[in-house]
């Protein structure tokens, strides 16, 4: 190893989980006083490489050395003991103690014995937050702060277990331009000749103005690593989406006559959606992409009616209608099938032909409040059969069904109900590759019987070979709908990576505040 | 040390101030209905407002109000102690077995019926933090085998302290005249609770706990720990209850006990102590333990049948609860 050794550095680490294998022989430089980018699309392994670092997995193969030192972190709390601390995108914070509380949980000054010396406390906070020229107070309620503050006092609280590494998962996801300037300002005082920051971001723009290097992970592969200042933006996409597009998989039935069967017009909430409209036409695949938080999966809930619309109409089959609860949207034969099929779509703990039928108990299985046994067994074997659900019988308990299976479970009882609508969230999430062949084929064999299907996916390639149309979202707004023909990984990518609450380019790009119409957007990408 | 944020007075009047008036406001509502259920009453019956009633008022708080304290602890950690009613009857009847049956003497039988309590909750901490037994199903089986435990020990009969006079001074003497003993250890018992919930780590892990648990453990706390010592904390209450009331009454009643939890529990939510954890204070559970005597003695004078008291207590909890999480939806 030559002089300029590395402040951290894994080799050639892999890790598996049952049925996936998250990173293959992946390698990662960090040297002093840097930051560096970490990016790849949704399940790259961004998170699994982090994860590893900071002690909470253990890598099956590889080595780790901080300042050219082996070493192999055991826990969450031997990483930080060695300097290693990581910001998570869901922070671990307690909302009802104050900041110098939180900071220094479990080490608190004591004024003697079992008593605290809360004096001591907020002054050695204080310090610290003066140290890190923060605007906190150290006797502020964190639950009662903004998400940029509390992310802050999770930097503090890291900084204060002297970290030389700092990773920071998806650290602006939830803040504002002027909060992410802070942010960066705060980066850039940290960074010094004895430590570094593994920043992992989605946001391209922020790449530029914050990362020395990027590093590019691509299915759990390590691509390369690339010096910021003589990269452009589209090549690091292209680094990320990588691979030609597979051929032999492609849209079936694409056809633009269609009737249109579900027309949302002008769609918000509270939350985060903003004027969101789309059409879905019978018989077709409607792909939603956009990267994590971009509102997919808020659109579903929101056009289903399990979170309140703060204005925009819904249109089933032409006619206007009110929809505000998921009980309405199945009156309309909308189904929604939730990403998260363990909480929100099955009951794990029943068999397959009580989930098949539960939510047709009322309309097809009962006779004065008693439930025909027979006719939902009949039905529940009947589905099995035409789904090709691999089970023992239709008295399996569903938690013993693999994720494919248990994902046909729930597409079966949508279908019973008789839903022409469906909404699916993630249909293949957690389900191993041959059964995702088998969930695209059920897939476009329920488009082509006439079902409408609306597919929101974070796997781009997935939507790519299945949909006949794409919306993308970004920032809760509708930032591009293309045709089969238009859609290309680069061009999805583009639209999903659109900032227009940041970027006043983007904002012209999509007509959106056109207080400056003569600026041209197309050299700022 | 109404919250943990209010507590030093070299604070600089900045930050946390608007949240936790908040708090404070809260406090001030249940202090406000305590007023006014107080006014009301004293306006509708003359034979209310008098200095022989107050402390009737105050004597008839001291056992629901000694359970509501160590409950409160568990409760903002997120748990719930369900054996409390029936456990003080147990540690009642265990009082009587020690200082009647066996000749205990006075304060060892009385440290004995304390340290049992905390055995107790010693049991309902190793269930819930070790076994991971939801805190609701292990102290409601603690809480059958309690009432069990106290029928089997007495046989199913009272036990009386007539040859021991001196135990029911512990509830009924006059330390200071005409001020009975009951009401000044309710008053220390508060005293001592809220110190150990304001300026100790026991409190603050408390609160940490029941703000997030998973976080309070990946801060390098021993969850598992504070909560065992939070459950056994809370079963020293449950002893100290256990003889407060067997002293008053003059008699271990091994059939009584039921219903004392939920009305322990009632006084802790009404006090503002969230049952969903991380958020409580000892000043609002003791506020809350007064409206509850309050109401029952109020309702009492005015001659209205004891059937009803209930009913009135139900509907104040949730019209209390009701206007809490009205107050948290609006911040």
């Amino acid at each position: 190893m030559d002089g300029t050794e590395s402040l951290l550095r894994a080799t050639a680490v892999s890790k598996s989980f049952p049925g996936v294998k998250a990173l293959s022989d992946v390698h990662l430089e960090l040297r002093h006083n840097e930051v560096l980018a970490l990016v790849g699309e949704n399940g790259a392994g961004k998170s699994t490489l982090m994860k590893l670092l900071s002690g909470i997995y253990t890598a099956d193969e590889g080595e780790f050395f901080l300042n050219g030192e082996r070493f192999e972190p055991a826990s969450p709390r031997h990483a930080q003991e060695l300097g290693i601390s990581i910001i998570h995108q869901e922070f671990n914070l307690m909302p009802d103690l104050t900041v110098a509380q939180n900071i220094f949980i479990g080490r608190e000054p004591r004024a003697g014995g079992f008593f605290l010396s809360e004096r001591k406390l907020n002054a050695r906070a204080a310090d610290l937050i003066e140290r890190l020229q923060l605007p906190l107070e150290p006797w502020s309620p964190v639950g009662g702060l903004t998400v940029a503050k509390q992310q802050m006092v999770e930097i503090a609280k890291a900084l204060s277990y002297d970290a030389r590494v700092l990773i920071m998962d998806e650290p602006t996801a939830a803040l504002n331009e002027a909060e992410v300037t802070t942010l960066h300002a705060l980066i850039r005082r940290f960074k010094s000749a004895d430590t570094g920051v593994i920043y992992i971001s989605h946001r391209m723009d922020e790449l530029k103005k914050i990362a020395d290097r990027i590093t590019v992970l691509r299915d759990g592969q390590y691509v390369d690593t690339v010096d910021t200042a003589a990269t452009s933006m589209k090549e690091v996409i292209s680094l990320m989406v990588g691979r030609a597009l597979r051929t032999d998989a492609q849209p079936e039935g694409v056809r633009e006559d269609r009737e249109v069967l579900l027309s949302v017009e002008g769609l918000s909430t509270k939350a985060l959606l903003k004027n969101v409209s789309f059409e879905l036409r019978q018989g077709e695949i409607l792909g939603f992409a956009g990267l994590m938080g971009a509102g997919r999966t808020e659109m579903a809930r929101a056009v289903v009616g399990a979170d309140k619309a703060d204005s925009g109409s819904i249109r089933v089959r032409g006619r206007p209608v009110r929809i505000q609860s998921p009980a309405d949207a199945a009156k309309h034969r909308i189904g929604y099938l939730s990403e998260d099929r363990k909480q929100f779509g099955l009951m794990l703990e029943q068999d397959v032909n009580a989930n098949i039928t539960v939510s047709s108990l009322s309309e097809l299985f009962s006779s004065f409040g008693f439930m025909k046994d027979r006719a939902m067994r009949a039905k529940s074997r009947q589905y099995v059969d035409s789904l090709r659900i691999k089970t023992p019988s239709i008295l399996q308990t569903a938690k013993y069904l693999s994720g494919g299976n248990q994902q046909k479970v729930v597409i079966a009882k949508w279908l019973l109900k008789n839903c022409d609508i469906l909404i699916f969230d993630e249909p293949t999430r957690g389900i191993d590759v041959g059964a995702k062949e088998e969930i695209y084929r059920l897939l476009n064999d329920l488009a082509a019987q006439g079902k409408s299907i609306i597919m929101i996916s974070s796997e781009l390639e997935e939507v790519l070979r299945m949909a006949h149309r794409i919306v993308v979202m970004s920032e809760g707004r509708v930032t591009g709908t293309l045709s089969a023909a238009e859609a290309t990984q680069e061009t999805v990518m583009h639209y999903a990576t659109l900032r227009p609450d940041e970027n006043p380019e983007d904002a012209a790009e999509l007509g959106l505040e056109l207080d400056d119409p003569a600026r041209t957007v197309d050299g700022s990408r | 040390m109404t919250t943990p944020t209010a507590t030093t007075e070299t604070q600089p009047v900045a930050g946390g101030v608007s949240l936790s008036l908040r708090d404070r406001l809260q406090q001030f509502l249940a202090f406000a209905s305590l007023l006014v259920i107080f006014v009301v009453f004293s306006i509708a019956n003359s034979n209310f407002l008098t200095y022989g009633n107050v402390l009737a008022i105050l004597y008839s708080t001291v056992v629901i109000g000694t359970l509501a304290l160590g409950t409160t602890f568990v409760i903002i950690t997120g748990g719930i102690d369900l054996s409390i009613g029936t456990g003080m009857a147990l540690c009642a009847v265990m009082s009587g077995v020690m200082i009647v049956n066996l000749g205990v003497p006075l304060a060892l039988g009385v440290l004995g019926t304390i340290l049992f309590g905390g055995l107790l909750g010693l049991i309902n901490g190793f269930n819930v933090a070790i076994l991971k037994i939801p805190p609701f199903i292990a102290t409601l089986a603690m809480m059958l085998v309690a009432q069990g435990l106290a029928l089997v020990l007495s046989h199913s009969t009272p036990i009386y302290f007539n040859d021991v006079p001196a135990y029911s001074k512990i509830s009924r003497g006059n330390l200071i005249p005409d001020f009975p003993n009951a009401v000044i250890v309710l008053t220390a018992m508060a005293v001592i609770a809220a110190v150990l919930l304001n300026k100790t780590i026991l409190g603050r892990y408390t609160y940490s706990i029941g703000s997030n648990e998973e976080a309070t453990g990946l801060s390098g706390i021993d969850v598992r720990k504070w909560k065992i010592i939070v459950y056994t904390f809370a079963g020293l209450f449950i002893g100290l209850a256990g003889v407060m009331i067997s002293a008053r009454l003059g008699s271990a009643q091994p059939a009584t006990g039921m219903g004392y939890e939920l009305q322990a529990i009632a006084a802790v939510v009404i006090g503002g102590t969230s049952l969903a954890g991380g958020k409580g204070s000892v000043v609002g559970t003791m506020i809350g333990a007064l409206i509850i005597s309050v109401l029952n003695n109020g309702l009492q004078i005015m001659s209205i049948p004891q059937e009803w008291q209930n009913v009135i207590l139900g509907c104040v909890i949730l019209v209390a609860v009701y206007a809490d999480m009205m107050r948290k939806k609006q911040t």
